[in-house]
Formats: structure tokens, C-alpha cells, sequence
């Protein structure tokens, strides 16, 4: 069973129906004892960085997650959930995220030439970095669904995927078992769907 | 590089897909949710529900086909038609919807705009408007095309980027149903002031239209029809791989 982190943020029926479709046990819970007892854990997110970080805090769903993720468990972080997983952001001032990954969320707006609109919005090809298992089932040039205006800075060594938007941008990181997609699989079709499927079957 | 769009409409009335030519004439097509399911499994990049019910109880079947829809169709999903308030806003986006598009509400109360962009973000909040050319002079019209409210399309474009409209729809009535393309003038104008993604709506008739539309305005991001996808005029998998064949940025 894979628990969908639910701490207030944003709506999580298209990722709950994605696990449905795919035939895959998911549940919505902010309940510690589900996130313990399942085999693996999504932690989705839309919005603002810090009101999201916020949220997870106060739910004390920070503390849990930090520590299934140290004993192992699988864990996926979507979008906002993914810029989570970093130290700190600099989405509107300086916030602090679980620190599961090395590196920083920044504004898009730093790396990309300025005629590009702002937020990256629609579908971009992924472009593999090295062999992950989270895309076994998809193929390299495969598009995904983007909407974010931050992404996921000095973190080279846990990039898996970059999409190409006036800069390579971070599409998708891996640290052990910790992984993360900026775009939302359950909003890229076929694609998407692969790769929830293969997250499933880590 | 990001891809360029392809956007199905499907106007939905009592649980049913319906298209107006010049919008007169209702026709009944096919089952939203089917018709939706079909989109996405042959290539639509997204999908616009437009809600075109009075009533009550069509508003309450709107938001279960909506639900069901986004139950089974893994790709955005854009919902417009009826959208007043934030109440409104949150009614679908809880029902399974990524964006909402404003269109009459905004014009009769702008600060919509402002709220809704602040609540869920402004990547959420898609403007519509429906622009007719009076005395040369492009207007925004209001209650589905039928009202003039006398106000500049390309000003209140700008303002209401400006409150965070994330998205615009370019809504040409003047081409809309005459299917001789997309109304290329207008939407350069829209382009000229847009700083966000440009959607353009009315007139497309066949393949070529699109091609014309992506090569001429490259700063246009998405192309919406509703009949020619509906009746197969324009199959989704043929118009993509010519946009390939052409050079555009397409997602196959």
C-alpha cells in the first residue's frame, strides 16, 4: 500500500486516482501509524513553499516522514513536494525544507533567459542522467507535465532527469531511496502513469 | 523546449458535449467523460470543460462528470463556464480540475482574478475572453459572445495579467465556427502584451490552420478547438505528426 501524505495542501484525488487506474493500493492519510505501515510514501504539494512547510511542520508529519525515510522506506516527493526534500528554498525568503537531498530551490528566473515566460508550464521531454529505476518503464524524450516558476539547485549529484526550458532544469532527483519529480506524473498521461508504476514496484 | 499544446473544448450542457457554430445551434456529440478518455489516449495535451448549464441540477451533473472524468483522464484539466466566485474556484478544482477559467465573472467582478490567483496561484487562474472587432476597435463581449461591454480586449488583457492571470484564452468570435483559421491578427496583438502563455481559440478548420498559427505567432503556446476534434475533421495523431513534420515543438 502506498500512503499519499495528506498535510493540508493542495488536491490529491488525480494522484489517488492515478494509483487507481494503475491498479495500485494508494491511501490519503495524515495518520503516522498508515505512513509507518505502508510500503511506500508520496508527499505531493502545490502552492507556496513556505505555507507548505508550514503545514507539514505543524502537522509533525516532518518528523515522521524524515524518519521512515532514514530506516529506508521508499519515498516520493511531487512538484512541491519534491522541492521539500531540499535543504532550503529561496521561494519568497529564505525557508527550511526536511533536508533529505543536498541542494536548494531557486527561482527559474535565475538560469533562464529572460523572454521565456515564467511560470514552466505545459509538457517537456525528459533527458536521462544515468540509469534510474524510476524510469524503466519510460523512454528517454518522453514528455511530462510541468507547472513551477522554483527548481531544485546545486544538487548535481541527485539529478536523474533535466528538462530543457532556456536552461536544464532539474526534472527529477534520486538520493537512495528518496525521490522526487518537479513535474506531476499524475498529469502526464501514459508517461506518467509508467512512472508511477515503477515507483510502485521499487 | 516546451511542446506546443493541443486543446479539445468540450462545451458541456445537462451531461452532454455540445458545440455552437457562431454559438447558435447546439448539437449533441458524445459522452464528456468518453469523449474525454478518447482524447487523451490519442494525443490531446489537455482539455477544456466549459460548463454551459443554467441550472442547478446541471451544475450538480456538471461536477460529477467532471469527477468522473478526472477519475480516469490523466492529463490537465481546465474547467470553465460559471466560475463567480471563489466558492466556485474551489467546487472544481476540488472535483478533480488543474485550472480554472474566468471568463464573465471576472468582467463583472475583477478582483476574482486577484483572490483566486492568491488562494490556489496564478499557474491556476485562466482568463477568457471572447474579443469581437466593433469599428475596428477589438472588445471584450461578455455572456457567451452576446454582450458588448464596450471595453478594449488588449487593456483588459493587460490588467488582468497584471492582477495574475496565469493563462489567456483568445477567444476570436469573429472567426469562431467560420473555421478559416485562427484570427492571427488578434492574437498578436494579445502576444504583444501577454508575459503569459497565449491559448488561441476560433477559427481553426483544418491541419494547416494550426501550422500557420505556430509558425507565424511562435510566442502562442496552445491551440483550443471543439467541433473539427469532435466530428474528426482534424484527427489529433495526423495534426501532430504534421506539426512535427513542420518543425513545432510537439509532444507525440
Amino acid at each position: 500500500m502506498i500512503a499519499i501524505v495528506d498535510y493540508g495542501v493542495g488536491n490529491l484525488f488525480s494522484l489517488k486516482s492515478s494509483f487507481a487506474a494503475i491498479g495500485v493500493g494508494a491511501m490519503v492519510t495524515n495518520d503516522p501509524m498508515v505512513l509507518c505501515g505502508a510500503d511506500k510514501i508520496i508527499l505531493p504539494g502545490v502552492g507556496a513553499f513556505e505555507d507548505a512547510a508550514r503545514k507539514l511542520r505543524e502537522s509533525g508529519l516532518d518528523v515522521v516522514i524524515k524518519q521512515l525515510a532514514a530506516d529506508g522506506k521508499p519515498l516520493m516527493g511531487i512538484c512541491l513536494g519534491m522541492q521539500m526534500l531540499f535543504e532550503k528554498s529561496f521561494e519568497y525568503g529564505e525557508h527550511e525544507g526536511l533536508g533529505l537531498i543536498k541542494g536548494a530551490v531557486k527561482p527559474i528566473a535565475d538560469v533562464i533567459p529572460e523572454d521565456l515566460k515564467i511560470p514552466h508550464i505545459g509538457w517537456n521531454a525528459l533527458k536521462f542522467k544515468g540509469d534510474s529505476p524510476l524510469f524503466s518503464k519510460i523512454r528517454e524524450g518522453d514528455c511530462v507535465y510541468f507547472v513551477h516558476s522554483f527548481y531544485a539547485a546545486d544538487c548535481e549529484e541527485s539529478v536523474i532527469a533535466t528538462a530543457e526550458y532556456g536552461a536544464e532544469l532539474t526534472a527529477a532527483v534520486a538520493k537512495d531511496n528518496v525521490y522526487g519529480c518537479q513535474f506531476h506524473p499524475e498529469k502526464s498521461g501514459a508517461v506518467g502513469l509508467n512512472i508511477l508504476r515503477a515507483f510502485a514496484e521499487l | 523546449m516546451i511542446t506546443k499544446r493541443i486543446i479539445p473544448c468540450l462545451d458541456v450542457r445537462d451531461g452532454r458535449v455540445v458545440k455552437g457554430v457562431n454559438f447558435g445551434g447546439l448539437q449533441d456529440v458524445s459522452s464528456p467523460v468518453e469523449l474525454a478518455k478518447f482524447y487523451s489516449d490519442n494525443g490531446a495535451d489537455e482539455l477544456v470543460f466549459y460548463d454551459i448549464t443554467a441550472s442547478s441540477d446541471g451544475r450538480k451533473l456538471f461536477t460529477e462528470i467532471l469527477t468522473e472524468t478526472a477519475a480516469n483522464v490523466f492529463i490537465p484539466l481546465t474547467v470553465g463556464g460559471g466560475i463567480n466566485t471563489v466558492e466556485d474556484f474551489d467546487r472544481v478544482l476540488k472535483c478533480g480540475a488543474d485550472k480554472v477559467s474566468v471568463n464573465s465573472g471576472a468582467i463583472r467582478n475583477p478582483e476574482l482574478i486577484r483572490e483566486a490567483a492568491r488562494l490556489y496561484g496564478d499557474q491556476c487562474v485562466v482568463l477568457s475572453v471572447d474579443i469581437k472587432r466593433v469599428d475596428g476597435v477589438f472588445r471584450v463581449f461578455a455572456k457567451g459572445g452576446r454582450e458588448n461591454t464596450g471595453m478594449e480586449a488588449i487593456e483588459w488583457i493587460r490588467r488582468c495579467v497584471g492582477m495574475g492571470a496565469g493563462e489567456i484564452v483568445v477567444n476570436s468570435i469573429d472567426t469562431d465556427g467560420v473555421k478559416g483559421g485562427f484570427d492571427l491578427e488578434m492574437l498578436e496583438a494579445v502576444c504583444r502584451v501577454a508575459d503569459v502563455p497565449v491559448i488561441a481559440s476560433g477559427g481553426a478548420g483544418k491541419i494547416g490552420d494550426f501550422i500557420t498559427l505556430f509558425n507565424t505567432l511562435p510566442k502562442v503556446d496552445a491551440g483550443l478547438a471543439a467541433s473539427i476534434f469532435h466530428f474528426g475533421e482534424v484527427k489529433i495523431p495526423d495534426l501532430k505528426a504534421q506539426m512535427a513534420k513542420a518543425n513545432i515543438p510537439t509532444r507525440l
